[in-house]
């Protein structure tokens, strides 16, 4: 895939594909266009060149609405609906997807449940009154409402503190276990792309510079950038 | 009579007033909420819009209000004299505070949320029903409420366009000099200002706005329902009375309507227009029937003629002139409001001043009150200067008609140009200068009718026909300070004076 915006490449040659059921990290600084390459799954960007195949079928044959709805999305703070109660954010694909209200429920509670947070308690809470990690978690509820086969995650654990950090890492493998969803997700820590992924793509300056199993970009990781970026978070 | 004693005695009117501005702003607001919030929601959607729509509608908030409504009032459909205008100039005024909020407000709005909203799947009208508009709302709302607030204030302006609202006691309480009149209806105003303020702050504040703003339109709509029912007007077109915004433009008004309906007529007053070329429009359009104009203005003012040196030419050529725009120039009243240069007694004897000649030593010295009319017109102030060769030290004060005799009195100013028969100057020993150089044209008073008026209300021309002469020069000023000096009502003034006359019993 190609892609610039006003002149400059943000994607500059890229080509990713993630199997059924395994998580693709795209790792990289800010401006290496790894949130560029994520965007294009769900249309939120479409490609100057190129294609990109979702579920299956060529991106651009998918009507982007339909595709999101398909497709959970999880980003930096969760992306909460302020206005809307902890249920309701939860519910909301479900909503758009017309769902009656007691499924919605029913469905909003058990997610709740899966992510850790009791719904007596956090289903009428509004976002504003949860913490940190509260709040991502209710992100990754809502992201997983409508059991989506695709889940893209962009920094979904970037604004936690390191322990919190930690421990949603810890419990989003666990639950990967059990949910075998497809993930892209989106991170420029690099002890946490080798954490979380099947696979790492290493970007810099809209390329992908290495491809590979976390022990090889651990390992092995390719001559100049590739090495002092990994070297420089793991020393 | 105490103030309260004031409004008390006049509750019906007062109320009657209020519920008239209520509506007009209401309305107003309503009708802008309609226009501007979707326009607004579109100019976030085009953002190309969002510049030359807030440039026009911040243009039209800088231009005065009297001189929107003059803009206004030749506009088919949306002008004429009367709510139509006011309605259309309210709406624009509101439109900026919505307009900029509504754009503001969604503008505002955070971009990761926007954004997530999207990626969740939402149709933009999902996005904006469900995210955008929820988190902009208290930001709407307080523009709305700017929008209302204004709309109370700008509605007493609507008075001087026949609208109708608290407005018509402020300006006929600036016209008779009567500060109570003023004050009731600029506390009311006031008051409703602070209500909506106070109303619409706790729909923004309340824990379910959107709840709330829904309960404000509901009941707003069912109240405008119920306005516009009650005042549904009656299926006959009654005779359409008008008049200049001055004591005795509004006496004249009077005595007409009271003649007419003495005479069987359905009377429908609009009184204390602001100008006339309002009346003389209203008149040409349909929408007055008649109303007293002044020769001397109908030839210089109005048709735009030099006035010739002949002063028993002025009627015959006036008449004639009006007779080709379908316009029908009674017979006199019987009394002329020449204009007259007034000055305070002791003044006039300190001097001393007899003629407006006299003025030509002092000219540097004095300063001149007058109302803005005067220096625009043929007849007016620059002819005036010329025919005296008066030089003036300062450039005459512009001020409302009602104003001139206080700052008069109040030694603001030294000279004033009011008219022959105004009330006061008998009252409080004032002096009227001589025109010893015969500047002004006769200003005979004379009722002017249309001829579809005519033709819509047989035997209109007839009973008007009988104040011919009626009224001299003497009982005009007598009634005029029946209500500039001693505070009585137009009405009934008038009333009184056409049963005395034997004109009604």
């Amino acid at each position: 895939m190609h892609k610039s915006f006003g002149g400059h490449a943000a994607l500059d040659g890229v080509s990713l594909a993630v199997a059924e059921g395994r998580v693709l990290v795209l790792l990289g600084r800010s401006g290496s266009g790894k949130t560029t390459a994520l965007r294009t799954v769900n249309r939120m960007v479409d490609p100057d060149q190129g294609t990109v195949t979702v579920l299956g079928q060529d991106s651009t044959a998918w009507d982007p609405i339909a595709l999101r709805r398909r497709i959970g999305y999880v980003i930096q703070e969760g992306g909460l609906l302020p206005h809307l109660d902890v249920g309701d954010n939860v519910a909301l694909v479900p909503r758009l997807l017309g769902w009656d209200e007691e499924r919605r429920r029913r469905r909003a509670r058990e997610l709740l449940d899966l992510v850790g947070l009791p719904p007596d308690r956090f289903e009428a809470q509004l976002p504003r009154q949860l913490s940190g990690g509260e709040r991502q978690r209710v992100g990754l509820a809502r992201a997983l409402a409508a059991d989506p086969p695709l889940l893209l995650m962009d920094e979904p654990f970037g604004a936690l503190d390191p322990l919190t950090r930690r421990r949603m890492e810890d419990e989003f493998r666990a639950l990967q276990e059990r949910l075998r969803k497809t993930v892209v997700l989106v991170t420029h820590d690099v002890p946490e792309a080798l954490r979380l992924g099947d696979e790492v793509a290493v970007m810099d300056g809209g390329r992908v510079l290495q491809h590979g199993p976390p022990g090889e970009i651990r390992d092995a990781p390719r001559e100049g950038f590739v090495r002092d970026f990994v070297g420089a978070a793991l020393s | 009579m105490s103030f309260f004693a004031f409004l008390a005695a006049r509750r019906a009117e007062l109320l009657a007033l209020a519920a008239q501005h209520l509506v007009l702003v209401a309305a107003s607001t309503a009708a802008a909420v309609a226009i501007g919030l979707p326009l607004g929601i579109a100019m976030t959607r085009l953002r190309r819009l969002a510049r030359p729509l807030l440039a026009v509608a911040g243009l039209v908030q800088t231009i005065p209000s009297l001189a929107l409504f003059g803009f206004l009032i030749p506009l088919p459909l949306l002008g004429g004299i009367g709510t139509r205008t006011a309605l259309t100039a309210l709406i624009l005024y509101a439109l900026l505070p919505i307009l900029q909020n509504t754009y503001a407000g969604i503008a505002q709005v955070d971009r990761v949320v926007v954004e997530a909203a999207t990626a969740l799947g939402m149709t933009d009208g999902q996005r904006l029903r469900l995210v955008e508009l929820p988190l902009a709302l208290p930001v709407i709302l307080a523009g709305v409420r700017i929008a209302a607030v204004v709309s109370v204030g700008t509605a007493t302006i609507a008075a001087a366009i026949g609208a109708g609202g608290l407005g018509t006691y402020v300006f006929r309480g600036i016209a008779t000099v009567d500060t109570r009149l003023i004050l009731a209806g600029a506390i009311p105003a006031a008051l409703m200002a602070l209500a909506v303020d106070a109303l619409l702050g706790a729909v923004e504040r309340s824990r379910r706005p959107f709840r709330a703003a829904a309960l404000l339109a509901a009941s707003l709509v069912a109240t405008l329902g119920l306005a516009l029912f009650a005042a549904r007007p009656a299926r006959e077109r009654a005779v359409v009375v008008g008049s200049k915004n001055f004591t005795e433009q509004v006496l004249l008004g009077e005595m007409v309507a009271r003649l007419l309906e003495s005479r069987g007529f359905a009377v429908e007053r609009k009184l204390n227009l602001g100008g006339t070329n309002l009346c003389h429009q209203g008149l040409l359009s349909g929408e007055l029937d008649v109303y007293v104009e002044y020769t001397g203005t109908a030839l210089a003012d109005i048709l735009a003629r030099p006035v010739p040196p002949d002063p028993a030419r002025v009627l015959p050529e006036v008449r004639e002139r009006y007779a080709a725009l379908g316009l029908d120039v009674l017979d006199p009243l019987g009394f002329d409001n020449t204009y007259a240069l007034v000055v305070r007694g002791d003044d006039a004897q300190r001097l001393p001043l007899r003629r407006i000649s006299d003025l030509a030593p002092h000219a540097a010295t004095l300063r001149v009150g007058l109302f803005g009319e005067f220096l625009e017109r043929p007849d007016g102030m620059k002819g005036l200067l010329r025919t005296y060769g008066l030089r003036l030290g300062s450039p005459p004060s512009e001020m409302d008609l009602g104003l001139l005799y206080t700052a008069l009195l109040d030694r603001q100013v030294d000279v004033v140009v009011g008219s022959a028969t105004d009330g006061l100057i008998a009252a409080r020993q004032l002096v009227v200068l001589e025109d010893d150089r015969h500047y002004f044209p006769p200003y005979d008073a004379v009722p002017i009718t249309s001829r579809q008026a005519e033709e819509r209300h047989p035997g209109l021309r007839a009973a008007l026909a009988t104040l011919a002469g009626r009224v001299d020069a003497a009982t005009m000023r007598r009634l005029n300070y029946a209500v500039d000096g001693e505070h009585h009502d137009p009405p009934a003034v008038a009333a009184d004076f056409l049963r005395a006359a034997g004109l009604t019993n």
